[in-house]
């Protein structure tokens, strides 16, 4: 529904902004929201899930007992992970710098 | 007792009596409602009719009015014919839903009994209610008599259900005036009805299992403007489709459903627009100057949100005076009919707005004929003047 980043590009809208194609959350990239970027320190990383399970946005994947990157496309740049990582493998800084 | 099926039955009833009858007709899905003066003799009775499975409707009581509208655009949005009815600070605690069940495009109905707004408490009738919530996407159809109440609850069925529309309507009539005041209301038989309103078929519906959708969904900057300037379409829609199923409506009742009724409009020199019971009064007043050689005439609104402003503009157009009549004060600006009829005018007209009626004042004859007597006489001023 709200995929419009295109602004040329025209989307049907169903009265009332009524959804039928399910995912559409999924499609909407939030990420370009985030005005701060949580740099990971793979190094440092003790691989404890901690970050995993705070995410609000559920954002950074865990595979096979390893953490991996963050998903950028609906990072919004809270901070949690950084501030809940306990060996500090994790550092904000400012988008685009 | 046995009414079903007989042929234009001339019935006593008040105008709640008038809307039970209707809804009786109508047999909504689901009515969920608060009782409030003086839209309570609307629910009484319905509720009766309800205890006796007279319909099949599932009525809700609520403890709330802002809980009736909440239950009221979940049935809609189920895909059920959902109405409601309320007054006053009743339809001011539903304000917060008003604009979602419009927002979500939900084709309600609601039986509006118009009463005065607090501060200080008041049960008596004037429009200061359906003035506050006048711009929230709702249509509203104001109603003179018991008779128009009846028919035009089958009118906003229709025109809300329209696939061009699907907007909730308010059907206005006036408190204690018409819903506690007994009239010969014609019933039509109900075949005839149910053949007019039909079956409500809503194209997307939560509980179509194998096409699933979202209701409500948040909708940011980038799209937010969109969909509310749907709802203005939608309005500009309702115009036609108004006049359309008035038409088929017209075939049932021999009445005619225009945006305006005009009454005495030719050769009229002075004429007053109003809305609601008002316009009876207006119309005996009328009558009688007529008779007098007064050339005066009457415009009565009847479908108030769209405003038509083209239609009322050629009413208008013959008329030196064009007096109005607001039951609404307006403050800090026009009374809100004076403003919108304020600019379907020429700048050789003169206008005049008259504050009338607040709190249930009475509205005597005697003060329409001075109204009549000032505009001819060129007694008009730039403020407001109250008739009290």
């Amino acid at each position: 529904m709200t995929e419009n980043k295109n602004k040329n590009k025209k989307i049907k809208i169903l009265p009332g902004g009524m959804i039928n194609q399910p995912g559409s959350s999924e499609k909407y990239k939030t990420g370009s929201w985030r005005n701060q970027k949580p740099i990971w320190d793979k190094n440092k990383c003790i691989h404890c899930g901690l970050c995993v399970n705070y995410c609000p946005e559920n954002c950074i994947l865990f595979k096979n007992g390893k953490r991996k990157e963050t998903d950028f496309d609906y990072c919004k740049g809270c901070g949690i992970c950084a501030a809940i990582c306990p060996v500090k493998a994790i550092k904000m800084i400012r988008e685009n710098s | 007792m046995p009414t079903k099926n007989i042929k234009n039955l001339l019935k006593a009833l008040t105008g709640g009596e008038a809307v039970a009858e209707a809804l009786r007709q109508i047999n909504p899905t689901v009515f969920a409602v608060y009782p409030i003066t003086p839209q309570t003799p609307i629910i009484e009775k319905f509720a009766q009719m309800v205890a006796e499975k007279e319909v099949e409707t599932e009525f809700v009581n609520v403890e709330s009015e802002h809980s009736a509208l909440s239950v009221v655009v979940g049935a809609s949005a189920a895909g059920g014919r959902a109405m409601t009815a309320t007054s006053s600070q009743g339809l001011a605690l539903m304000a917060e839903i008003l604009s979602v069940a419009s927002g979500l495009r939900l084709p309600i109905v609601m039986n509006l009994v118009t009463r005065s707004i607090s501060a200080p408490i008041n049960i008596h009738n004037d429009h200061q209610d359906a003035m506050m919530v006048r711009d929230l996407g709702w249509l509203q159809i104001f109603c003179e008599n018991n008779q128009e109440v009846y028919e035009n609850n089958f009118l906003a069925v229709r025109l809300a259900e329209s696939k061009d529309v699907l907007l909730p309507i308010m059907v206005c009539q006036d408190g204690f005036i018409t819903s506690h005041n007994i009239e010969g209301v014609k019933i039509y038989p109900d075949k005839i009805i149910k053949n007019f309103i039909k079956e409500y078929k809503v194209e997307h519906s939560i509980f179509d299992f194998k096409n699933p959708i979202t209701i409500g969904p948040l909708a940011l900057p980038d799209s937010y403007f969109e969909i509310r300037t749907q709802i203005a379409t939608a309005l500009n829609k309702s115009e036609g489709e108004y006049l359309k199923i008035g038409r088929e409506l017209e075939k049932i009742t021999g009445h005619k459903y225009d945006y305006f009724e005009e009454y005495h409009l030719r050769g009229a020199d002075a004429v007053l627009v109003a809305m609601g019971s008002v316009a009876g009064t207006i119309k005996f007043v009328v009558n009688k100057m007529r008779q007098q050689g007064k050339k005066v005439g009457l415009l009565k609104v009847k479908l108030f949100r769209p405003f038509v402003y083209q239609k009322a503009k050629s009413a208008l157009k013959g008329a030196k005076f064009v007096g109005v009549i607001d039951r609404a004060p307006g403050f800090g600006s026009h009374p809100p009919l004076f403003g919108e009829i304020n600019q379907c005018l020429s700048s050789n007209q003169k206008a005049q707005s008259y504050v009338a009626g607040l709190g249930g004042r009475n509205i005597y004859p005697e003060d329409i004929e001075k109204v009549f007597k000032d505009l001819l006489a060129n007694k008009t001023s730039e403020g407001v003047k109250y008739i009290s």
